[in-house]
This record gives C-alpha cells, sequence and structure tokens, in this order.
C-alpha cells in the first residue's frame, strides 16, 4: 500500500522505531536470524568457558554428532511446516537400521540390497503414518504416538534386542562413518550427506509448486483445498518423504554409531522437533524455513557438545535443552506480534 | 411451464438489454433436484446466466441458495437435472471439474492463503514454470514471471486496492483479501465467477469498494453470479435477481420491476410471482 502522506496513519507508519522494534521487525522479516544469533551466542560463550571447544578437532566431533539428527529435523520440519508434528522418527530410523543389519549381516545379502530394502521400508513406514492422517482423518501427533511404539516393538522384535557390530556388516553400510580431511577438519561422508539433503529440499520447498503446496496446506488446509490444491496429496507425500529421509538418517546412523542397536538415539525424537522449533519454523504450520532447522539442530548439539566439553552433568545438559525450546518459542511468539 | 416460459411469465430481462438475453446462456441449470436422506435440497431448480450480467442469487437460509451454488460448482452432484455451458451439457464430480469448465468461486471464507504472498495466491495451483530444463526438469517455478503477470492481470481488472505483488496476504485488509480471492477468480479467463456473501464480512467502506470491482468485472463482460444477503448490495450492482425459495425458485424479478420489499416479500413467501405480476 502506498502511504497517504496526509493521514495520521502514514505519520505513526514514519514514527520513530525503539531499536527494540527495528530488531522486532528484521527477525519477522528473516526468522532464522534468530536461531543464527543464537547459535552465535553458543560458540562465543562455549569458547570463553573452555578452551578446547573452538578447535578443528572439536569442530568435526560437533558436526559428525549435529548429522544424524540434521538429517531427521529435514523429515520433522516437512511434517511440522503442515501443521503436524512426527513423534515416530526416530522409531522408524531404527526399525529401518535394524533391518538393514540384520538382513546383511555377515554377508547374508549385498549391501545395497539391504540398504534399499531398509530406505524402502522406512519410506512405507512413512506412507503409513501419512495414509493414517489422510484416510482415516486421525490427528497426526496420535498416529505418530501410536507408530512410535509400534515400529519400535517391531524393531525389537525383529533384532531380537540385539546390537549388530560394524565388523559384521558390509563396507557399504558403514561408509556414511568414514571420514576424510580438509585442512585440519576431519568429515565424514554422513556430513555430506546431510548437507546434499539441505541442499535439495530447500530447493524443492522454495523453488516448485510442490514446496508451495506444503506451505498452503500446512497455513490453512481448507483454503488450500478450495483453491485447488490436492491437500491430502501432499500430506501423504509430506510423510512419505519424511520417511525417505528416516531411511538415509538410519545409514548415516550406522556409520556414525559403528553399530545397529535398537535402542539407539532415544532422543531422536524430541532432538528433531527441537531443531525444528529452534530452527523458527512455526508449529502451526505453514512458516518456517529448512535452513533455521539446519541452525537449529546445531544450537541443539553445540548445548550438548559444549556442555560436556565442560564436564557438566547429563541431567544438565538435558536441562538446558529444555529451557532451549521454551525460550525459542517465546521468542517467536513476541516476533510474531510485530505492527506491520 | 417450460424453462423458457418461466423466462417469460417472471419477466427477468433487464430493459434495454434484450439482446443480451436473446443470446444462449453462459451457464444454465435445468430442473435440478438433490436430496440429502429424506430432506430435499434441490426441488427441480432452473438457473440461467447470460454473459456479461450480474445475475443475484437471494433466498432465506435453507432456500438452496448453498446447495444450488455448490451444485453449480462442483461441490454436490446433483441428483437429477442438467448443467450446460454455452449449451454443452456438463457433469461435474468434484470443485476442480468446474474450475476446468471455467467456473471459478470465490467462497466465503475467501480461501486465500495468508502466509503466502499476492502472487503466489493468484497463481495457488496454477502455476507456471521456468521454460527450459529448469522448469521442466527441476520444476522450477517461474517466480518473477507469475509475478510480473500477476501484476498486469489486477491491472487489467481495475483492481487499485492491490499494488505489490510480493506482499504477504496476511498483511492486507479485509476488503483487499477479498479484492485478491476475486482476481484470483477472474484473472485467467474464467467464463463464471461466482461470489459466495462476497460482502458479508466487511464495513461499509470496504463493501462498496468490493461492490465497485463486481461492476467494473460485469462491465468488462465478466458474467457474476452472486449470492448474498444484503439487499441493498444486491439491488446495487444485480441485473437480475434470482430468488431461492423452499428448495425452487420462485422467481427471477430485475431491480428495475421489484423494488426491495417486493424481493424479500417473494422471498419469504407473502407473496407470488405470477403472470399476472410480472413486468
Amino acid at each position: 500500500m502506498t502511504a497517504d502522506v496526509s493521514s495520521a496513519a502514514a505519520e505513526f507508519a514514519r514514527r520513530q522505531q525503539s531499536p527494540l522494534q527495528r530488531i522486532q521487525h528484521q527477525l519477522h522479516g528473516r526468522p532464522w536470524l534468530s536461531p543464527l544469533f543464537l547459535l552465535f551466542v553458543t560458540f562465543v560463550a562455549f569458547f570463553i568457558a573452555t578452551p578446547t571447544f573452538l578447535t578443528a578437532n572439536s569442530m568435526g566431533i560437533l558436526l559428525q554428532q549435529t548429522a544424524v539428527v540434521a538429517a531427521l529435523a529435514v523429515g520433522q520440519t516437512l511434517v511440522i511446516l503442515t501443521a503436524g508434528i512426527d513423534l515416530s522418527v526416530g522409531a522408524v530410523m531404527v526399525l529401518s537400521m535394524m533391518v538393514m543389519a540384520t538382513l546383511t549381516k555377515d554377508g547374508g545379502m549385498p549391501g545395497v540390497l539391504g540398504l534399499l530394502i531398509g530406505v524402502a521400508l522406512a519410506v512405507g513406514a512413512g506412507a503409513i503414518n501419512g495414509l493414517l492422517v489422510t484416510r482415516i482423518n486421525l490427528p497426526p501427533f496420535i498416529v505418530t504416538l501410536g507408530t512410535l511404539s509400534i515400529f519400535t516393538a517391531i524393531a525389537l522384535l525383529y533384532s531380537g534386542g540385539e546390537s549388530i557390530q560394524q565388523e559384521h556388516l558390509p563396507g557399504l553400510l558403514n561408509a556414511l562413518g568414514n571420514d576424510f580431511g580438509i585442512g585440519k577438519f576431519r568429515l565424514t561422508w554422513g556430513i555430506v550427506v546431510v548437507i546434499a539433503i539441505y541442499a535439495v529440499m530447500s530447493f524443492v520447498l522454495s523453488q516448485t509448486a510442490w514446496g508451495r503446496y506444503v506451505y498452503a496446506v500446512g497455513d490453512d488446509a481448507e483454503s488450500a483445498r478450495l483453491s485447488g490444491v490436492p491437500s491430502k496429496r501432499i500430506l501423504l507425500a509430506v510423510y512419505t518423504v519424511a520417511g525417505l529421509v528416516y531411511g538415509i538418517a538410519a545409514w548415516i546412523l550406522i556409520g556414525r554409531a559403528g553399530a545397529a542397536t535398537p535402542n539407539a538415539a532415544p532422543t531422536a525424537n524430541l532432538d528433531s522437533i527441537t531443531a525444528v522449533v529452534i530452527g523458527g519454523t512455526s508449529l502451526f504450520g505453514g512458516r518456517g524455513r529448512l535452513i533455521g532447522t539446519l541452525i537449529g539442530a546445531l544450537i541443539v548439539q553445540t548445548f550438548d557438545f559444549g556442555l560436556s566439553q565442560m564436564g557438566v552433568n547429563q541431567q544438565w545438559r538435558v536441562l538446558a535443552t529444555g529451557l532451549l525450546v521454551i525460550i525459542a518459542v517465546a521468542i517467536d511468539q513476541w516476533i510474531r506480534r510485530v505492527k506491520a | 411451464m417450460s424453462a423458457s416460459d418461466l423466462e417469460v411469465a417472471y419477466g427477468g430481462v433487464p430493459a434495454g438489454k434484450e439482446d443480451v438475453y436473446s443470446k444462449q446462456p453462459v451457464l444454465s441449470a435445468r430442473k435440478l433436484v438433490i436430496t440429502f436422506g429424506r430432506v430435499v435440497g434441490l426441488d427441480g431448480v432452473d438457473l440461467d446466466l447470460y454473459p456479461g450480467e450480474v445475475l443475484a442469487v437471494i433466498g432465506d437460509n435453507g432456500a438452496g441458495k448453498s446447495t444450488l451454488i455448490k451444485c453449480l460448482t462442483g461441490a454436490y452432484v446433483p441428483d437429477s437435472g442438467e448443467i450446460t455451458m454455452s449449451g454443452q451439457p456438463v457433469h461435474f464430480k468434484k470443485p476442480q471439474d468446474a474450475r476446468e469448465a471455467g467456473i471459478e468461486t470465490v467462497y466465503q471464507q475467501l480461501a486465500v492463503i495468508p502466509a503466502l504472498d499476492i502472487a503466489s495466491n493468484l497463481y495457488l495451483a496454477r502455476e507456471e514454470r521456468r521454460k527450459g530444463p529448469l522448469g521442466s526438469v527441476l520444476r522450477m517455478l517461474d517466480k518473477k514471471g507469475m509475478e510480473r503477470r500477476a501484476g498486469d492481470a489486477v491491472q487489467n481488472l481495475g483492481i487499485q486496492t492491490i499494488q505489490n505483488m510480493g506482499q504477504a496476504v496476511e498483511t492486507l485488509s479485509g476488503g483487499q483479501r477479498q479484492a485478491v480471492a476475486v482476481a484470483r477468480a477472474a484473472a485467467f479467463g474464467s467464463k463464471v465467477v461466482v461470489l459466495d456473501e462476497p460482502t458479508a464480512a466487511l464495513g461499509v467502506k470496504e463493501s462498496g469498494m468490493v461492490l465497485d470491482m463486481v461492476k467494473q468485472l460485469r462491465d468488462k463482460g465478466q458474467s457474476i453470479i452472486l449470492i448474498s444477503h444484503n439487499m441493498p448490495h444486491v439491488w446495487e450492482v444485480a441485473d437480475r435477481i434470482h430468488i431461492q425459495r423452499l428448495g425452487g425458485r420462485a422467481g427471477v424479478i430485475t431491480p428495475q420491476t421489484h423494488d426491495m420489499g417486493e424481493g424479500v416479500a417473494i422471498m419469504t413467501g407473502a407473496t407470488k410471482l405470477s403472470q399476472d405480476s410480472a413486468a
């Protein structure tokens, strides 16, 4: 709208903003700025607290630790953008991982085949979530709360509760744990895969019609449907693509953990949700950027990693993560109250 | 009594516009019946929309206004009866079918996406991709092109209230949102635009703006069906008024031949339109 020079509202629009208001405005336009700022503060704080924090070695480990949660958080972001929530992320990943490992154990099946079956299973698990949400119209929270238990139980029953160490697994399944050096940094192939996932999904979300539909369905599903957006197909696709991402995360996890363990990654669900929320994606759907999620995942891991470097008790780390979520969402709510 | 008899009997042709009404209706319904269990929604309704006119549909709650419109826009499938567009029979199974046939509906709840910008809303579900492999292989959207063409389309429709196509719809006023929704319906060469209570949620000034927009669209040759409870608004913009009562068509009048009081009387059943009372 063009401002009317003479009106009182135009006067109001030209008013001096307080510095705080200006910050609020900037954050409203660029919601990923606040997590980036938070990440920066976290880094500075830990750099001051522990001298070993900001070394190439530590940074490499930090990135390796972030890889799995960052991958899961991509799927979680897609689901949350549609105003859903996925509590089954960790369960799908572990189930997929145990199937990959059990099938290929001691040369039982070629690595490629086991990997493909494992990923396909994760895709199927995601599709089941999607079908329950779209066909039976169950709330995503309930659906994934149920499948969380179901997939966890299947993973435990199928594997007999036994871990499979990496020396029993084909090289391909361990490949994403292999590292290479860039200068002093040691990076794993898993990190490369995660960056690729982010690049591809960011492109899809921001540059394609499908991405636009994901936002539209999340913002107002009924309006999207009336506008001709195939809402249910989009929702089903979102849960299925999320499943695919969890399958790839399973592959990364085997390499990272050096084993396939049925009770691996117990905090994966909440960590992925935390990463998405801290990254500025709204739990009400329709708003958020994938880059924010990546920053969010880094923040979660930096907290955990930095505190453990400082020798802080595990429970304090959990407590800190909890505080982080509440503060992040409070900031998010404040930003949304911005005056035009 | 045949359909054309009804037309004559109820005198639904405004003076000086006889040439328009001798043409073929752009949208026509004959003897539509729809039932919901034992409830009769529509009991053999006829409707004709001629090119370049605003046909208002009025009726009391439960008279079958919405049901009629939903049948015409594919949201309901009538049990029996016939719908034709420019003489060709059409069968809509879902809203998308009606849309593809050229019937665009602006729903009461607006159906715009607040978080998306105006251009994205105008092009929602009909996005255009970039030329070459970027579009065909990578499926990249032609964002700049869509924004430019959205701006042109809005200009052509004479809608001055929306300017910046990159603005998020949530930052717009109710009237401006309505304008976006109407522009979206009219911008892509649709044959019929259906407006469901476009002024219901708006203040006086914004209602006036939307009514002006409706008139401008009509003057550009757009055929419009307007559903409204607001009699002054109907009498201001409508060329003809279809009165729906008890699941049937009580008659078609014009603002010139009948005043609001008479219209309401027919709507509530206090008076009946007969051949004698018709203009």
